[in-house]
């Protein structure tokens, strides 16, 4: 464990003039970024949706749907694509499933805990009203359990676009072609563009994310922050 | 099914538990690996997180710049601190601790906070300093946030801890990367496994130091309601 | 009420958005054309080490001035994730060695000359609707190398001079050396060396490898004949006495349905360019000098006026 000299110049840290040259490069990383942490968290969101429904409807379902999303977030990462690649090859399947994978435990966990705490007042007051099921579920459960949902969609977000740059062992990271890129050539300018880049689009996803709570749920704004 | 018995096969060969590249030494190398980084990283992130907690003021702050540093891929972090500090653990350890630190923080403050201000003004009524109520009120019931925390933080560093492996150190992702190079399925399935179990240990392990240690007249149940509460506002 | 519509109509404008950058032809989202139904657009993949960067960017750069439509997937792992992409479709072109692949595909092969070699990975192949282009002189082989004190302290000049001292020397290299006949294995059949003290898993002559030998953490690190960082650190290339590999012609290795004569008669002129000594210079360049691959492709093909 010794650290010998440093294999690079500090001097070279970032070479402005390779960020010129590879714009294209950078915006396609980026881009592809956005869309793989998009598509991840829209499928996690459809998938969990049923499974929170399944899991209030049948409570006792809730414990193993729970148990079984826990053990999917245990798997390293890394090994869950390694493990897809044979089945759907480098295409962008093998990185979505997995991506996916990830989101479903935290946005079922969040949707279903959001729905649960809807006082049960607020439920019984809706169906003295007359309400069906369905119209209970969209206009007044879902708006309240809204909070505790986006929670969820923030963390799944910020967490996929960190992901997504592990993707990259497998050829479909985004910024994390960066990484590696920065990697193989031992030159740390692309890794530098590539940890900034996605840390900002993590933050700007988050606070993106919050403003469309607070306009979804204009009720809450008083209760403080 | 074939892989299936392939992986047990794999998982229970007398090799895999003996010598350097055994089970047992990568496991030790693993675990060393998060503990460090987790030990670094709540050194770090225990003081201002309760201190933050303690004075209530610049929460906000503490709370978003910790954000961001959930926001830094690892795996970024590892392959930049490599360029530039060279072969050896360093990258490993700086890339785990900027993980851990986050929730660390978060939940330390957070927990601080949930302190009821009933409680805290009739303990200043008593005539107890800043610091006793610190130690003598706040700290207690903070204590299963504050471990919660901490319980995040570790089973994240000791999920992520495999990409120690992608700069050459060793680890249980030494067999994820090693077995996706030689086109050993049954090595990579026995990682996972390997590393799921791991996790799964910690997170039951740390679950009892937290009974232990929060104080028996604080229900957890408690906490974690004030905790939802908190989660709803700040969401 | 109300501002839930809005909200959900925001939402709906962000997916469809989202949707519509998905499906806007950005070769970001585009796995790969499967069919090889359009033949006059290329995918060219590549391993992980500058070497191949640095080719398939020529290839790229020839490929588009002769009017083909190119999409690069470069840096995307070992050969052993890489070629499989190649067999499936997910990529169309690759730069290969033409004796690595031979052993890839046929581990008992023994073809030792270019000539053998190529004869017999052609039926390997076509098997696979897989086609070889020209191969070029160039050869790039796996070698081993230790700094300047190991080979005066244990006298190591040839392969052979390992066998005594290997139990106590730390060999590194990409973890796919234990397993692939030319790595350790080929060692211990052709050289009778005997197991090494310690195996570490680093990369194929990158970075990792590098900074290990430096540092001592390794003794002999596998690395590729043409890097520049052997001659820059002084490092002595242990000599092969018996032929461990055989002849390692670079060659566009690509999808038959791909390969045409347009693409064919693009590659073929510059295969026939590349040479040993021309590809070391260029690895120099970017090792050595940092320079970016893609920019030392082109000035090189411009001065050979292919581009």
């Amino acid at each position: 464990m010794t650290d010998g000299t440093p294999p690079v110049l500090a001097a070279e840290l970032v070479r402005w003039s390779w960020i010129g040259d590879h714009l294209d490069d950078i915006r396609d990383a980026l881009v592809q970024h956005l869309q793989l942490t998009g598509l991840a968290v829209l499928f996690g969101m459809l998938l969990a949706f049923p499974l929170a429904l399944a899991a209030i409807r049948w409570p006792r379902l809730y414990a193993p749907i729970l148990g079984f999303t826990g053990v999917l977030f245990t798997i390293p990462s890394l090994a869950l694509f390694i493990l897809l690649i044979p089945f759907t090859g480098l295409q962008i399947w093998t990185a979505l499933i997995g991506l996916t994978m990830y989101t479903l435990l935290i946005l079922v966990r969040n949707m279903v805990e959001g729905l649960r705490g809807v006082d049960r007042d607020v439920r019984e007051a809706a169906q003295a009203m007359g309400y069906t099921p369905a119209r209970q579920l969209f206009r007044v459960e879902l708006p309240l359990a809204l909070p505790v949902i986006m929670a969820g969609v923030r963390i799944a977000t910020v967490t996929t676009i960190g992901l997504v740059t592990v993707t990259a062992l497998i050829g479909w990271g985004g910024l994390g072609q960066l990484f590696l890129d920065g990697f193989t050539l031992n030159f740390p300018t692309p890794l530098i563009v590539g940890v900034v880049l996605s840390a900002l689009l993590a933050f700007a996803a988050d606070l993106l994310l919050v403003g469309v709570q607070r306009g979804l749920t204009p009720w809450a704004r008083g209760g403080g922050s | 099914m074939d892989v299936l018995s392939d992986l047990v096969q794999w998982l229970t060969a007398p090799e895999q538990w003996s010598g350097p590249s055994g089970i047992p030494v990568r496991t030790a190398q693993h675990v060393w690996y998060s503990l460090v980084a987790t030990a670094i990283a709540a050194v770090i992130a225990l003081p201002i997180g309760v201190v933050i907690g303690h004075i209530g003021r610049g929460g906000l702050v503490a709370i978003n710049l910790s954000n961001l540093g959930r926001a830094l891929p690892s795996l970024g972090i590892i392959i930049l601190v490599f360029t530039l500090v060279g072969f050896g653990v360093v990258p490993v350890l700086v890339a785990l601790t900027a993980l851990a630190i986050p929730p660390i923080v978060t939940n330390s403050y957070v927990g601080m906070r949930s302190v009821d201000r009933d409680v805290r003004e009739a303990a200043e009524g008593m005539g107890m300093t800043g610091r006793q109520v610190l130690w003598g009120v706040e700290l207690p019931v903070a204590m299963p946030l504050i471990m919660a925390g901490i319980r995040t933080s570790t089973v994240q560093v000791v999920a992520t801890a495999t990409l120690a492996a992608f700069v050459g150190l060793g680890g249980l992702g030494r067999y994820l990367i090693d077995g996706f190079a030689q086109r050993d399925l049954p090595q990579v399935l026995g990682g996972a496994v390997l590393v799921a179990v791991l996790s799964l240990i910690t997170e039951l392990a740390l679950g009892r130091v937290q009974t232990l240690v929060v104080s028996k007249g604080l229900a957890e149940r408690s906490a974690e309601a004030a905790v939802g509460a908190k989660v709803q506002k700040a969401a | 009420m109300r501002r839930i519509r809005l909200g959900s109509a925001a939402a709906a404008v962000c997916l469809a958005l989202l949707v519509a950058a998905c499906g806007g032809g950005d070769d970001a989202l585009q796995g790969g054309d499967q069919s090889g139904g359009d033949q006059s657009s290329v995918i060219i993949g590549s391993t992980n080490f500058p070497e191949q960067l640095i080719l398939a960017h020529m290839y790229a750069a020839v490929l588009e001035k002769a009017g083909v439509n190119v999409t690069t997937r470069l840096n995307l792992g070992n050969r052993e994730v890489v070629f499989p992409a190649l067999e499936k479709g997910d990529i169309q072109l690759l730069p290969e060695y033409n004796g690595s692949v031979l052993s890839f595909l046929d581990p008992d092969a023994t073809a030792t000359t270019t000539e053998e070699v190529n004869t017999a990975l052609a039926p390997l192949l076509q098997a696979k609707n897989l086609v070889a282009l020209d191969a070029s002189p160039a050869e790039d082989k796996d070698g081993w190398a230790v700094t300047q004190e190991t080979a005066t302290k244990y006298n190591l000049r040839t392969l052979d001079d390992l066998k005594p001292v290997a139990p106590q020397l730390v060999v590194g290299g990409p973890a796919e050396l234990k397993t692939r006949p030319a790595g350790l294995p080929g060692l211990k059949k052709v050289y009778g060396i005997p197991d090494f003290k310690e195996f570490k898993a680093l990369d194929p002559g990158g970075p990792l490898t590098i900074s290990a030998l430096k540092n001592g953490d390794i003794d002999v690190a596998r690395v590729f004949t043409t890097q520049g960082v052997i001659a820059d650190e002084g490092w002595v290339l242990l000599e092969e006495t018996k032929p461990l590999a055989p002849a390692q012609n670079v060659v566009p290795i690509g999808r038959t349905d791909a390969m045409t004569d347009q693409v064919k008669g693009a590659l073929n002129p510059l295969s026939a360019k590349i040479t040993t000594e021309e590809l070391t210079k260029l690895n120099a360049q970017v090792d050595v000098e940092k320079k970016d691959p893609e920019q030392v492709a082109r000035d090189w093909l411009t001065q050979q006026g292919l581009l």
